[in-house]
């Protein structure tokens, strides 16, 4: 098995990118789900294929990245051409009750909770 | 699902259709200690591997003429995941404590819950760096003494070695056993519950 992007070209992640080295979007969390809204089209470049037919069902940025070999900035900077371009959506997580909570939700801690139990 | 995706995917199930929301765990030790391991025991899915690479100094700047000013970390960590119910996914990962982590603390794991200090008892002072760390984030988290079979220590006696406060739990583990891990998590998560809900019964 290949460790992902440690031996990667510098060269390739930079045309996987058309050059940018950084997206405006921190908006993707590391466990921000992503869903297709659409099916990859001829001429695509083959990491938006990639991306598009991976998350058919939610996937996660980090499990996105991992699939494709890619480092996680990078793996942004193409989910943001797709989101610019309604192909994808992102559900991104809700853990504080509300935007100035330091610590998370006790309702979703709750959540968790009962969940591990159930493991 | 299509052959084209599980090329992929691999082996790893999809989740459901419904799940819209991922939360995030992690576990912070150092070389060795069994982050790996803790992670499979509990996750549905067999580990995945990836990794961040962060350029320092000039960050964000294109500019090619510069580029011998600029420092690349890469930093490597595992990760696993848990389907706790129909909406929620609950990722756990599994990262290393060495100080070039920390850079990318705030980039990769804001809105983390909380994390676990997994520590060996034999090597308690590679874990001071990173308990440091998480203190100094605000990031709330509970020490978990994983049992490679040596001497044992008290609790009092690894409370001490760490300087750990008196509200910090501390409990011993086997991160082979998928009880065992599942145990440190619920740990966790019952202090974030202590932590979250008396900050709420104390907010004006």
């Amino acid at each position: 098995m290949k460790r992902p992007g440690r031996d990667e070209d510098p060269d390739r992640l930079y045309t996987v990118t058309g050059g940018r080295s950084r997206s405006n979007s921190d908006a993707f969390d590391l466990v921000t789900l992503v869903v297709s809204e659409s099916q990859p089209t001829p001429g695509m470049q083959s990491e938006h294929a990639s991306i598009l037919r991976i998350c058919n069902a939610p996937t996660a940025v980090v499990e996105i990245a991992s699939d494709l070999g890619l480092p996680v900035s990078i793996v942004r900077i193409l989910l943001g051409d797709l989101h610019a371009t309604g192909r994808i959506t992102a559900r991104h997580p809700r853990t504080t009750a509300t935007a100035a909570d330091r610590l998370p939700d006790p309702e979703i801690l709750k959540q968790v909770l009962v969940g591990l139990r159930n493991l | 699902m299509d052959s084209a995706t599980s090329d992929l995917t691999g082996t790893r199930p999809p989740l459901r259709s419904t799940a819209d929301n991922g939360l995030k765990i992690v576990i912070v030790g150092g070389f060795g200690v069994g982050k790996t391991t803790m992670v499979r025991s509990v996750s549905d899915i067999r580990p995945l591997n990836t990794e961040e690479t962060m350029t320092r100094a000039g960050e964000g700047v294109d500019d090619l003429t510069n580029v011998e000013s600029k420092t690349t970390t890469t930093i490597a960590f595992d990760f696993g995941r848990i389907s706790l119910n129909d909406t929620t996914v609950l990722y756990l990962f599994g990262a290393p404590g060495q100080e070039r982590f920390w850079f990318l603390w705030d980039r990769l794991f804001t809105g983390t819950l909380g994390a676990v200090v997994l520590v060996d008892t034999r090597r308690l002072a590679d874990s001071w760096y990173a308990i440091d760390r998480l203190e100094q984030h605000g990031m709330p988290f509970i020490v978990a003494s994983n049992d490679f079979g040596g001497p044992h220590h008290s609790a009092d006696e690894v409370r001490e070695a760490l300087d750990l406060p008196e509200d910090v739990p501390l409990i011993d583990c086997d991160a082979r056993s998928r009880e065992s891990s599942k145990e440190v998590l619920i740990t966790l998560v019952n202090h974030l519950y202590r932590l979250s809900f008396s900050a709420r019964e104390n907010a004006p």
